[in-house]
């Protein structure tokens, strides 16, 4: 063990890990779309699919954390929009693109306190919690724009959505940073033990005399600061920050810590899992475009792979029993 | 109530016709041979006690006679006819009911609604006939001399209510063969005697009981005869009338075991090192106040339900007190959360590991370490693997875990090594005062007595020990004095020497008598 190196003891971690039958998955799919659409493989199509995947996997790890504790949190999509909406507002204002920045991360982390003490010390449903808080924040949105996307972002503010850093773009870095960090905090400290204790056996967790509470109110924090790290991300991206920026992508981020394995009841998951997830969805929507599918298709096709993916760990976890 | 009367009048049975015959019964495990080759058979109207340690293919046995498992060899004779029962659902048709250790019930029904649960009493039009379905629970309860409101939900019920209703349901179906798995793991001393005569009334009416305990006198009292069973293999059968308790171990574990349940010596009082005065809170929790010496094992003895683990909850800030002093060395501390009490040197074991105490998912090693991580902190962040480990081989060796390694997923553990697995844990932890509730329940007598000896270990190295049991054995055993709980309140607190179980269970409903220290 101690002699190999690095990549092999990679390689042998992904052969033995819940993540081998998915990662096998993936590159079949991408195998597969490969044969009736060659140009898939093409470096621009896939600069293109990173990008698009690196969106929904930062959102989907926030949310990886809040599972991983028997827990869900539908508002990222509303705090995606709230946040690129405080942060183009902000800049609109005059605001420095850096405090803008900091601005929509504060936004975002203030929501996930509010959900997070509602949950774990007002002790409501985290279904209920953020499904009024997914409502909320996205009327306040519109109470903020009336429904008009905000314009006129400063130009030094775009890079970090639109630019490269070493031919790759900078969303994907992003994503890769914070998939290492999130990797870090989940599999070497307490915080990421406890994270698994609480959605394994939150009474027994309790009882060894951890503060169950105080993680789960941090647990939506980074949750929310996922999606509005996303949300101004993705104003820079598109050079403006639409009302209506982030619907839907709560479904998006659970499917794809689902598809990656994450166990909606909690104590089950890795970010590598997410990561793969988020790719198969991306490489299977920019396929089927691809292959000139029409993209009324593609909804009910994620549909069928998320419930493949659920029967396929089913599979796994009986056979361990 | 300590006398132990034979239940029934057994003198008849053999004249008795076989209702069940299992024959050479084998099955296959990937890996494993659980049951080779055995031979099991009740009378009708018999109480037939099935013992073994765990492991030793009980449940295996009882799985393929309700059609959970297909046998790999062997026949089963049901009223003398070859049958195999395909489903659990055939096996309850052709009279066999089984109640669980476990309670299989759904908490937010009513009595009735689980009692009816898919066998509904149904009107001509197709809706529930709510009439007809409670005269028959009324009968029921009747029968088993049981006052219940019908529309309360189980799940606010008693364990002991809800074990009796799960005995009403096996009453409502025509039933021939009764299994009781555990049936009084649960159950207070009174609820117990109830249940006996229960079983009593079924076997008058013909109806067959096995009855799976690891509790031996009430094996020696209630059955017929008892069937061992030792790593899958008949080990051999007793007449209760004449075996003694050491014959039944020396069955069960293949070795004579002299130690078992020896007294623990008393120790010589030393310095108080925690004192609870006037404890009070939820639910009915009032007036508590006892002194702990160190390195003292204290019982708290009582009935299901009399307040002992509430009053541990209350100790430990798992609830919120509503009056009263915690002392610990003679300062007042305040208890807010298991946190805080964890950071004071004081640990709870649950009575329910898997529901309470253990992360099943988790391996042993994650599990061990669960409530030090504050030892573990190497650069502010990172946990210690190295030394997690450590922790986890140390306790590995000192309590002799049967594991593969560290790395064994708890799930897969046996009852016995799953408790060590929680006591592992604390002992990390190096508290100075340890609850255990129930550290015993459900665990073989072979891991039993290894627990007793490690809690005796505990104490001559200066822990300080509150042991809540309902096993008055194993109270008398090992505390140096017993506290006696009825209805939320202290009743006395008894020295050990000479103390027995009727002294106990009269004190419990006597008139208090609290200043005996």
């Amino acid at each position: 063990m101690e002699t190999s190196n690095l990549p092999t003891r990679i390689a042998r971690s992904l052969m033995r890990g819940r993540e081998s039958a998915i990662l096998l998955a993936l590159l079949l799919i991408m195998a597969g779309i490969t044969i009736f659409a060659p140009n898939f493989m093409s470096g621009e199509n896939l600069y293109l699919i990173s990008r698009q995947i690196s969106f929904v996997a930062i959102v989907a790890i926030g949310e990886l954390f809040v599972i991983l504790t028997g827990g869900i949190d539908l508002s990222v999509g509303s705090v995606m929009g709230l946040a690129g909406v405080a942060a183009a507002g902000a800049m609109k204002f005059g605001f420095d693109p850096i405090l803008a920045t900091l601005f929509g991360l504060l936004v975002g982390l203030a929501i996930g306190a509010i959900n997070g003490a509602l949950i774990a010390y007002v002790r409501i449903a985290p279904f209920i919690v953020t499904l009024a808080m997914l409502s909320f924040a996205r009327g306040l949105i519109l109470i903020l724009t009336e429904g008009w996307p905000i314009t006129q972002i400063p130009k030094s503010f775009l890079p970090i959505g639109q630019n490269d850093f070493l031919s790759l773009p900078i969303p994907l870095w992003i994503m890769i940073i914070a998939a290492v960090v999130a990797w870090f905090f989940l599999t070497k400290t307490a915080f990421g033990r406890r994270t698994y204790a609480i959605g394994g056996n939150e009474q027994a967790t309790f009882l060894s005399g951890i503060n169950v509470n105080g993680i789960k109110f941090r647990l939506y924090m980074i949750s929310s600061l996922c999606a509005a790290l996303v949300g101004v991300i993705l104003v820079a991206r598109f050079n403006s920050a639409q009302a209506d920026t982030g619907t839907g992508w709560e479904l998006d981020a659970i499917a794809a810590a689902v598809i990656g394995g994450t166990s909606l009841m909690g104590g089950v998951g890795s970010v590598l899992g997410v990561l793969i997830g988020a790719a198969i969805m991306g490489v299977i929507r920019n396929g089927l475009v691809l292959m000139m599918v029409s993209p009324y298709y593609q909804t009910a096709i994620i549909g069928v792979i998320i419930v493949l993916a659920a029967v396929l760990d089913r599979v796994k976890s009986s056979r361990q029993a | 109530m300590a006398e132990l009367k034979p239940v029934g009048n057994a003198s008849a049975r053999e004249e008795l016709p076989t209702l069940l015959e299992m024959r050479g019964i084998s099955k296959n495990f990937p890996g494993v041979q659980a049951l080779r080759a055995v031979d099991f058979a009740v009378k009708r109207g018999e109480v037939v006690g099935l013992l073994g340690e765990n492991g030793a293919g009980k449940s295996t046995l009882m799985k393929i006679l309700t059609g959970v498992y297909r046998p790999d060899g062997g026949e089963l004779l049901w009223d003398g006819r070859p049958l195999h029962f395909e489903t659990i659902r055939e096996a309850q048709e052709h009279g066999i009911s089984i109640i669980f250790q476990e309670l299989n019930n759904c908490p937010n029904l009513s009595a009735l609604e689980n009692l009816f649960l898919g066998r509904e009493v149904k009107t001509r039009t197709g809706l529930l006939d709510f009439g007809a379905m409670r005269e028959r629970a009324r009968v029921i309860f009747e029968r088993l001399d049981i006052n219940l409101d019908l529309k309360i939900p189980v799940g606010r019920l008693s364990t002991a209510i809800q074990q009796m209703i799960e005995i009403a349901k096996a009453l409502l179906s025509e039933v021939r063969l009764l299994i009781m798995d555990e049936p009084t793991s649960s159950l207070s001393t009174r609820e117990t005697e109830k249940l006996f005569q229960v079983m009593a009334e079924l076997k008058d009416k013909g109806i067959a009981v096995i009855f799976i305990s690891h509790k031996l006198e009430e094996v020696f009292r209630v059955t017929d005869r008892i069937v061992v069973l030792r790593d899958g293999e008949n080990a051999g059968t007793l007449d209760p009338k004449l075996a003694t308790t050491d014959q039944l171990i020396a069955l069960m574990v293949g070795r004579e075991m002299k130690d078992f349940f020896s007294a623990r010596k008393l120790k010589a009082s030393r310095e108080v090192v925690f004192s609870v005065e006037g404890l009070s809170g939820p639910p009915f929790i009032h007036d508590v106040s006892f002194d702990l010496r160190r390195g003292e094992i204290l019982g708290f003895a009582g009935l299901i339900g009399a307040g002992r683990t509430e009053t541990a909850r209350l100790l430990i800030g798992a609830a919120r007190k509503t009056a009263g002093r915690v002392l610990l060395d003679g300062r007042e501390v305040t208890l807010t959360s298991p946190k805080a009490a964890v950071a004071k040197g004081i640990a709870y074991l649950p009575e329910d590991r898997k529901v309470q105490a253990l992360i099943l998912g988790m391996t042993m090693r994650e599990n061990v370490t669960l409530a030090v991580h504050r030892l573990l902190r190497k650069l502010l962040l990172i946990l210690d693997r190295k030394k997690e480990t450590a922790i986890a081989e140390d306790s590995i060796r000192s309590l002799d875990i049967r594991v593969s390694s560290a790395e064994q997923v708890v799930r897969n553990l046996s009852g016995g090594n799953q408790q060590k697995v929680v006591i592992a844990k604390w002992l990390a932890a190096k508290p100075r005062i340890l609850i255990l509730d129930e550290p015993t329940r459900g665990i073989d007598v072979h891991a039993k007595s290894e627990v007793h000896r490690i809690v005796a270990e505990l104490a001559d190295s200066g822990v300080s020990i509150i042991l809540v049991s309902s096993e008055l054995p194993e109270i008398l055993a090992l505390a140096d004095r017993v506290l006696v709980m009825h209805e939320g309140g202290v009743k006395a607190i008894l020295p050990r020497a000479g103390l027995t179980q009727a002294a106990i269970m009269s004190a419990v409903f006597g008139p208090s008598q609290q200043e005996a220290q």
